[in-house]
């Protein structure tokens, strides 16, 4: 598998390690809920398809990207610095 | 024997002469001939015995699809089981053995188990070693893993070398037929790096099985010509595409020296290749198959196809009297071949009604045709003496009365030919079923950059292969963006046309004739698995595809069913009463033919399997003697023997040096992080759990640092070099994970954090300095800094030079003396470490190891590695008041989780033994004193370590209730040992638990 990272081209999957799901927000540091902790560490969906998840690009420029991958055909449909994704 | 040499034709080279050798005998062959082909020119037609009921086998096709001809090639670590006879490129010296036999070949023993075919029926080890226990089964084992497997491995080392190679093309073409020579002449033309690969020794495909100097030679030769001609264009010959993965990413193997005696000089055995392609043409051909008839598995039943290649390609004759059994046009140049070269042939033809013209050119070829006909079985044991054949209606499927037999030596087969679909499919798109020509296709037009042609899509007509893959070639050059004109495909006119003009009526069975024994159908030649085990498995219930694969092993063999599945697919639906489509095929995953692993490997392998890494004072540890071991991927000095010291001897020595005098240790590998930037403290006090903000500078903590789920991630210590800058350690271990971890957290969760994470693992080394003399050593060696209690108390940082070299230097301890850290910049390591040692002589300074480290601070009661597994919470290491409650930190919440605070967990303590000698092993499972020792006990011993200052063993712990329990005696149990060793639970700080030494 190939990923385009926004910093360095088109690099093989084995420069990145794979860092979950891209859906969930961490919750605020200071907030106490625990629900809201569980949800963000332990839950999951399963899509068949459409899927944002991190790679980080560990052997190239150590940035953390958003890659929306479908889980079935492995098509990459977008891949972008994670920095830039998350609304704080 | 009848099968023989014959006197002309063929593609072999006859000048050259090749002597080889086969189950200890001696044959001679030419050079261009296979393993089969030589075999069988010399009248061998027995070459091996089947898994199951060891029944005799022969050669089946003339390619990789071989499912019965497999010998053992080689010997010693290059030895090769499994090989198939059929892509064995012979070469003086070959020495190759059958398999799966005992005592010999003609005599095996446990041939016995064809007589027991009824018992041995599918699923039978799911139904018969079944004993009222576990142990039932276990005793079974060892006779059925000795009787499982055709050939056996070596187990001595492979002293070949492997290499990986990435390479890179605009389109690959995976097959050198026409439909293959025709796309990369289109695809180089157009403009495109070409790459063509093909599984067989020369590229040519199904035209090399056209008799020698045919009109088609001309063609081949002219795209061979322009090809090698072109340097935008590459060709590998014995390569084999056996995977399609994402993105155009294909997995290949090429046999660079297998034909050889060994590889030649520095060449590799074979070359593993990934290849990146912008766009591929798969032409991969198809692969004709059998019909299942009584006691269709005898030496001398093979493919129609193979017998003419045996013929055109390789000049051997494989019977005086063959009988070609078909139901489509595509055996007929096999008959006529067969016949021109002299065998006596008879055709017997399924189909009703085949056009007047074919049966008289059979005529006149001095073949024999009977119409409306099949083969139901045929006669002899370790060899085809005759054929049976009825009468046969293709649409009830039913034979009619009035056998007869045939005397013969080989039956040929023809049942249809099924498309090569398995890069397409390994792409996860199912083949679709083609009626008309009973085959299953690739399932798309393109499929992930794919584009098909030739045979391997359903067009077996030569010329249309051509055209397809020409055309096809355009469009993958032009997918990857290359679209120059590429002019016509010339001369395809003296490619025949050899479609068929009749359709194939598909035969998927054929039963007895009225009046004969019911004799077993083979489905998978491989696994032996017949007709009546699919029947079987269909009553039992395994009526899906994957079941029926699964319960039978039919397309499980190291063949993958490549002549077995479509049949078995055909013999279900009618079973179900469904479409063949319907029923759909299992799914396809690499490789397509068997990889060996060491190609797989490379360079990587023995002591390239990992990389490793090497502190900058490696090289001194070595020349000083010590004994190296694995840190993760470091090197790391393990103990200095001295004089005739084993281990244990070496590290107790050391521990007593740094107790009484002093020590040094190589602790260049932990993990060092450099933190900038003005949020640096809030950072810090968001990853750790206790508070950074009122670290002064100049000053350095200890710190623990929880993953989100409140588990403990790591450990170090972190210092505060300037207002805004930090210097962060971890473990060794965790170095990685830690820095990923930090990255995450301000890439993703707080990216407004100012903050800045530099890993300098490898730009520092560094030493520690421990024990009583330590700082009369350091003061004697560093200048610029003040030593003193004073200046420099425990945690405090400074900076100074040592012999010219710029260090900075912490005053932390882990073995829980008076102790320093002193770092300076890598290059300078070797010469610090000597400038260290010079100090240190004259103070009785010694070099230890990482055995004495573990010792020092498990003596010192110092969490580590061993305790922070990933499953201990800061409470369960006994350092829940380092958590802040004035500010919040990561994992804090998932922390307070029921199950985390409760407190039957096993927690921190020390460990000692009761009757004052025992050793304690790390890893003992604790159990109450006494029994019941049942289950997971109430906690382990983590770390362990022989105390030179107490003189008995001490260890560090997790045990139920932890120092809660101090004084009371537990078991600690070490099953593997068999030993059972009653220690009491202590404070786990066993020298100076005041910490006095520390802060002297």
């Amino acid at each position: 598998m190939r990923i385009d990272c926004p910093c360095c081209g088109p690099r093989d999957h084995d420069e990145f390690a794979y860092g979950g799901d891209a859906s969930r927000t961490m919750p605020d540091i200071a907030d106490t809920g625990m629900e809201r902790w569980f949800d963000h560490v332990f839950l999951r969906d399963n899509p068949r398809g459409p899927h944002k998840e991190f790679w980080h690009h560990a052997h190239g420029c150590r940035q953390w990207l958003v890659v929306e991958r479908d889980t079935v055909t492995h098509e990459i449909a977008r891949v972008a610095l994670a920095r830039g994704e998350v609304s704080r | 024997m009848s099968a023989r040499r014959l006197g002309t034709g063929g593609r072999i080279d006859r000048s050259r002469s090749v002597s080889f050798t086969f189950d200890g005998r001696s044959y001679r062959g030419f050079a261009g001939d296979t393993l089969a082909s030589a075999l069988i020119a010399n009248g061998v037609t027995l070459l091996g015995r089947s898994f199951k009921y060891h029944r005799p086998r022969g050669v089946v096709t003339a390619g990789s699809e071989e499912p019965c001809a497999l010998v053992t090639l080689r010997s010693g670590g290059r030895r090769e089981p499994n090989v198939p006879a059929t892509m064995v490129e012979i070469h003086d010296g070959l020495e190759a053995e059958s398999q799966n036999r005992w005592p010999s070949l003609s005599l095996d023993a446990m041939a016995v188990n064809d007589w027991f075919k009824p018992i041995l029926a599918a699923g039978f080890y799911y139904k018969t070693f079944m004993g009222p226990t576990r142990r039932a089964w276990m005793w079974f084992e060892p006779f059925i893993r000795r009787a499982a497997g055709l050939g056996a491995a070596t187990r001595e080392p492979d002293p070949d070398r492997y290499e990986t190679v990435h390479m890179f093309a605009d389109v690959l073409v995976v097959g050198a037929g026409p439909a293959g020579l025709a796309a990369a002449l289109a695809a180089a033309r157009a403009g495109a790096r070409t790459v063509l690969v093909d599984e067989g020794a020369e590229p040519g495909g199904s035209l090399l099985n056209a008799p020698a100097g045919a009109d088609s030679d001309g063609w081949l030769e002219a795209a061979l010509a322009e090809l090698n001609g072109l340097d935008t264009v590459r060709i590998l010959t014995r390569t084999t595409a056996y995977g399609a993965y994402d993105h155009g990413v294909f997995g290949l193997v090429e046999r660079v020296g297998d034909h050889l005696p060994a590889p030649e000089g520095a060449m590799p055995r074979q070359r593993h290749i990934l290849l990146r392609a912008g766009a591929s043409v798969i032409a991969a051909g198809a692969a004709e198959r059998p019909i299942p008839f009584g006691n269709n598995d005898r030496p001398g039943v093979m493919l129609a196809s193979a017998a003419r290649a045996y013929v055109n390609r390789y000049g051997a004759l494989p019977g005086e009297r063959i009988v070609v059994f078909a139901n489509n046009d595509g055996a007929y140049p096999a008959a006529l071949d067969l016949a021109r070269a002299g065998a006596r042939v008879t055709v017997v033809e399924a189909r009703k009604e085949i056009p007047p013209a074919l049966i008289s050119t059979c005529c006149e070829a001095g073949a024999d045709i009977f119409v409306g006909h099949a083969v139901t079985a045929t006669r002899g044991r370790k060899r085809v003496e005759g054929a049976v054949i009825a009468p046969f209606n293709t649409i009830t499927g039913e034979t009619a009365a009035g056998w007869r037999d045939i005397p013969c030596d080989v039956v040929c087969v023809s049942g249809g030919w099924t498309p090569v679909v398995h890069l397409a499919s390994q792409r996860g798109v199912r083949p679709v079923y083609d009626e008309a020509l009973a085959a299953f296709v690739p399932g798309g037009a393109a499929i992930d950059g794919q584009h098909h042609a030739g045979a391997c899509r359903g067009t077996f007509s030569t010329r249309g292969a051509a055209r397809e893959g020409f055309a096809a070639g355009l469009e993958a050059a032009k997918a990857a963006g290359h679209g120059k004109p590429a002019g016509e495909l010339a001369h395809i006119d003296v490619l025949p046309d050899d479609g068929w003009e009749t359709p194939i009526v598909p035969v998927w069975t054929v039963p007895p004739a009225p009046g004969t024994r019911e004799a077993k159908r083979f489905v998978d030649l491989q696994n032996d698995v017949s007709l009546s085990d699919i029947e079987l498995a269909h009553r039992e219930g395994y009526v899906s595809v994957e079941h029926l694969k699964r319960y039978t092993t039919l397309g499980m063999a190291t063949d993958q069913g490549k002549m077995a599945n479509v049949n078995a697919l055909a013999v279900m639906a009618a079973l179900r009463d469904l479409p063949i489509g319907d029923v759909g095929t299992t799914t396809f995953r690499p490789p397509y033919t068997p990889v060996a692993i060491g190609a797989l490997a490379g360079p990587e392998a023995g002591e390239h399997f990992k990389p490793v890494r090497r502190t900058p004072m490696d090289a001194v540890h070595r020349r000083e003697g010590a004994a190296m071991t694995d840190a993760g991927l470091w090197k790391r000095a393990w103990y200095y023997p001295q004089a005739g010291e084993d281990v244990n001897a070496a590290y107790i020595r050391e521990m007593m040096a740094v107790r009484s005098a002093a020590g040094m240790v190589d602790v260049s590998t932990l993990g060092k992080i450099d933190v900038q930037g003005p949020d640096a403290a809030e950072f810090l006090n968001r990853v750790y759990v206790n508070g950074w903000s009122k670290l002064a500078v100049g000053k350095a903590r200890y710190g623990v640092m929880l993953r989100e789920d409140g588990f403990v991630l790591d450990d170090g210590t972190t210092w505060r070099i300037s207002e805004h800058h930090y210097f962060m350690t971890t473990t060794t271990a965790e170095a990685a994970r830690v820095m990923a971890h930090l990255e995450y957290l301000l890439q993703v969760a707080w990216p407004d954090l100012k903050v800045h994470v530099t890993s300098v693992s490898d730009q520092w080394a560094a030493v520690a300095v421990a024990g009583p003399k330590s700082r009369t050593i350091l003061a004697d060696a560093l200048s610029g800094l003040d030593l003193s209690n004073e200046a420099l108390p425990h945690m405090g940082v400074g900076f100074g030079t040592l012999d010219g070299i710029p260090v900075r230097v912490a005053r932390l301890s882990f073995s829980g003396e008076l102790a320093y850290e002193v770092y300076c910049p890598a290059g300078f390591g070797e010469a610090m470490w000597q400038a260290l040692k010079a100090a240190g002589a004259p103070h009785g300074l010694i070099a230890y190891g990482t055995e004495a480290l573990g010792g020092l601070r498990v003596e010192k009661g110092h969490v580590a590695g061993s305790e922070i597994d990933g499953r201990t919470t800061l409470s369960d290491l006994g350092l829940e008041r380092m958590a802040s409650t004035k500010k919040p930190f990561l994992g804090q919440v998932l922390a307070g989780r029921e199950a985390l605070t409760d407190g039957g967990r096993p927690r921190l303590a020390g460990f000692v033994p009761v009757d004052g000698t025992a050793r304690i092993r790390p890893g003992s499972i604790l159990q109450p004193h006494g029994g019941p020792h049942e289950g997971h006990g109430l906690g382990h011993i983590s770390s362990t370590t022989y105390s030179p200052e107490l003189g008995h063993y001490v260890a560090l712990g997790l045990v139920a209730g932890g120092m809660e329990a101090e004084g009371q005696v537990v078991d600690a149990c070490y099953p593997v040992k068999g030993e059972v060793v009653p220690v009491r639970i202590t404070s786990p700080h066993f020298v100076d638990p005041e910490g006095e030494r520390l802060r002297g």
